[in-house]
């Protein structure tokens, strides 16, 4: 409880602002700033930034379901990773079909085809999402134990699944013709396909800030991640807002899974376990619940793994595990603790 | 006599009882029944996985927490032995001085595990230890020069125990393999009984209650954290012992056989089928997985050429996919038999006692 709501009765009608945390805002500028002279060169720098929010804006995309499902009904998805990697695998099939569009040199065509992906394995993932909430994530409500055990169960499943219908060996997946290569700021190369990436990202992004700030379903939802029985004994379904919530996450997982197997431009049946580590990292240290704070995470554990890998590339396997160290030491709780938790 | 050394908990089921006898005497007899070094290598696996999901049981199934770190401490242990038996030549004393180096490192990691992440809610733990095992594989692999990198270590073990060791006794001719076979043996059954002795003890009590209501289990006084951690620690270090006679018995050790995250995957199926907080699930569950893991592919071998050509049915009945079959077995036992094959024949006794 802030101070600025405790001092409410006196004022009835003005409704107490809770003042914006800008520290973890400006930590991750600090982050970019403090790299500046140690990577050296600005192009270079320029580069690595990029890469790094492309990389976090994916991370984030990925996760964002997941940190609200936990938030609004306790719920924490282990089997989160299936959706990414059924994203992209169904992102091979499409963009295989359409190799016509992808082959072209046009920007307009790749993107069609880019695009067509993305709906197709949103709808996939948020499709399957919706049964996987109903026939394993129902059953086993407010047990945690339970909950561990069954989404990892419905993983083991999922991916061997997969591995039935893809077969189970890497399978390539190059961008479109138009998005390989780099365009050049001055010095600095920047990919094609991260500046789309990041595109879609902050589309996303400002999307779902925008949902959950100025819309009613948003302000169930947040409210519901605060005090869920609250809202219950209002008369709303939270239940039913939970589906739905788990659903677009699952879509959104989708839609970030085909933006990662274009970003590695390969996909292996287990880049759902991988990745699935990831975004556990970029949850925990964004303060399980906070969009804010998987947005923040997210960008964090990006463009830290960026510069890390250029500035010593061993220390980079460990960075994320690292900023979680330091951290969850700062702050136990992550960078935005959600309250009742 | 029986009764003291099973600490109290007997199978309390007839099926059962009869099943873990015939587990019992056949790996005891293994090297003088089983033919060919295969099969032996089989049951040495059981034998290694009944100690390993032993002791993930202490952890999961009595006191109720979920790590995804266990084959961390599986891993140390199977690397401290590689370590030093590489360094200092094959011998007793390196063996013994890499047990206890990798005793020693894991008790540090998992106390220091256990109090950053135990105090607060078991999905926290689930996710720090998820990451701390990922982070150590990648560490594993990347000190080269110490761990041997993706490839591992090959190493010698003592004379006495590796295959030109020959010698026979009452008619069998035996060697150095089944020699080693009988030490995994021994140690897995005296600290299986150990195990047994702790869950059964007022300290195993208290995990239980921790596990059952842990509010609760600190308003009447037990100090949750210091449990938890203490549990913690114990099912690493034996994790860490199972991992020393991975690697004794395989004469091997790499990130595939001990740190990888499927068999951290094929532990939480194992206790799970097997039975949760009942420790002679984790004797049939190992003997049931690793047999299926061994022969249950030439039997999808024989149903999917059965069903060839039927489009779906074959893709799903090939050999590779017994993963499969395993996953849907488990998400089923997780629903409908949470305590598994053991907590469920016992369940029957108890109803058949009931109603006679």
């Amino acid at each position: 409880m802030s101070p600025a709501t405790a001092a409410a009765p006196a004022a009835p009608a003005a409704v107490p602002k809770a003042s914006f945390d800008w520290i973890p805002l400006a930590l991750l500028v600090a982050l970019m700033a403090v790299a500046l002279p140690l990577v050296g060169s600005p192009s270079t720098w320029i580069t690595l930034t990029v890469a790094g929010l492309a990389m976090g804006l994916i991370i984030f995309i990925i996760s964002s379901g997941l940190t609200l499902v936990f938030g609004l009904m306790d719920v924490l998805n282990f089997g989160h990773g299936v959706f990414i990697a059924l994203g992209a695998f169904v992102a091979t099939t499409v963009l295989g079909a359409m190799s016509g569009f992808t082959a072209s040199p046009s920007l307009g065509a790749n993107l069609v085809a880019v695009f067509a992906a993305m709906l197709v394995a949103m709808a996939l993932a948020g499709a399957v999402g919706w049964a996987f909430e109903r026939v394993i994530v129902r059953p086993v409500y407010g047990l945690h134990l339970k909950q561990i055990l069954i989404t990892m169960g419905g993983m083991i499943v999922g991916e061997e699944i997969i591995k039935v219908i893809w077969g189970p060996l890497q399978i390539p997946l190059p961008p479109p013709e138009a998005l390989r290569g780099s365009i050049f700021v001055g010095d600095a190369a920047i990919e094609k396909f991260r500046l789309l990436a990041v595109a879609v990202g902050l589309v996303v992004f400002a999307t779902m800030a925008w949902v959950l700030a100025r819309t009613k379903v948003g302000l169930l939802v947040r409210a519901g991640v605060q005090d869920r029985e609250m809202v219950e004994a209002l008369g709303y379904r939270v239940r039913r807002l939970f589906v739905g919530v788990f659903v677009v996450g699952s879509a959104l997982a989708g839609l970030g899974g085909v933006l990662w197997g274009l970003y590695q431009q390969s996909v292996t049946p287990q880049i759902g376990a991988q990745v699935n580590v990831l975004i556990f990292i970029v949850i925990i240290i964004g303060g399980l619940g906070s969009t804010l704070g998987c947005f923040v995470g997210a960008l964090m554990v990006g463009v830290l793994a960026n510069y890390t890998g250029f500035l010593a590339p061993k220390v980079a396997l460990f960075s994320n595990i690292l900023l979680m160290v330091a951290i969850l030491l700062w702050r136990p709780r992550g960078l935005y603790p959600v309250t009742n938790r | 006599m029986l009764e003291r050394l099973l600490s109290h908990d007997l199978p309390r089921n007839r099926a059962l009882a009869v099943t873990l006898l015939l587990i019992a005497i056949g790996l005891a007899l293994a090297p003088l029944w089983l033919p060919g070094s295969k099969s032996l290598g089989v049951a040495a696996k059981v034998l290694v996985f009944i100690l390993l999901v032993a002791s993930y049981d202490l952890l999961l199934g009595y006191t109720g927490i979920v790590s995804f770190a266990h084959t961390m401490f599986f891993g140390i242990g199977a690397y401290g032995v590689a370590i030093a038996s590489t360094r200092l030549g094959p011998g007793f004393g390196s063996i013994a001085v890499g047990v206890a180096g990798a005793l020693g490192a894991s008790l540090l990691l998992s106390l220091v595990v256990g109090l950053f992440s135990l105090r607060v809610k078991a999905i926290f733990f689930a996710m720090i230890t998820l990451a701390v095992a990922a982070a150590f594989q990648t560490l594993a692999s990347q000190l080269s020069e110490i761990t041997g990198g993706e490839d591992g270590l090959t190493f010698r073990n003592p004379e006495i125990l590796s295959p030109s060791f020959e010698f026979s006794l009452a008619g069998f001719a035996l060697d150095g393999r089944h020699l080693s076979y009988w030490l995994l043996f021994a140690v897995v059954l005296v600290l299986f009984l150990a195990t047994l002795r702790v869950v059964n003890s007022p300290f195993g009590r208290a995990l239980q209650a921790i596990r059952e209501n842990d509010f609760r289990a600190e308003a009447i006084g037990l100090r949750v954290v210091v449990y938890r951690t203490l549990s913690n620690v114990l099912a690493a270090m034996l994790a860490t012992v199972a991992g020393a006679l991975l690697a004794l018995w395989l004469r091997y050790t790499g990130p595939d056989t001990t740190l990888s995250f499927e068999i951290m995957l094929d532990v939480l199926l194992i206790v799970v089928i097997g039975g949760m907080g009942t420790l002679y699930g984790a004797v049939v569950g190992s003997v049931l997985f690793v047999l299926a893991q061994n022969y249950l592919q030439d039997l999808l071998k024989l149903a999917g050429a059965a069903v060839e050509g039927v489009p779906v049915l074959a893709a799903v009945l090939t050999p590779d996919r017994w993963l499969l079959w395993l996953g849907v077995l488990f998400v089923l036992s997780v629903y409908h038999f949470p305590t598994g094959i053991v907590g469920r024949l016992r369940a029957m006794t108890l109803a058949r006692q009931r109603k006679g």
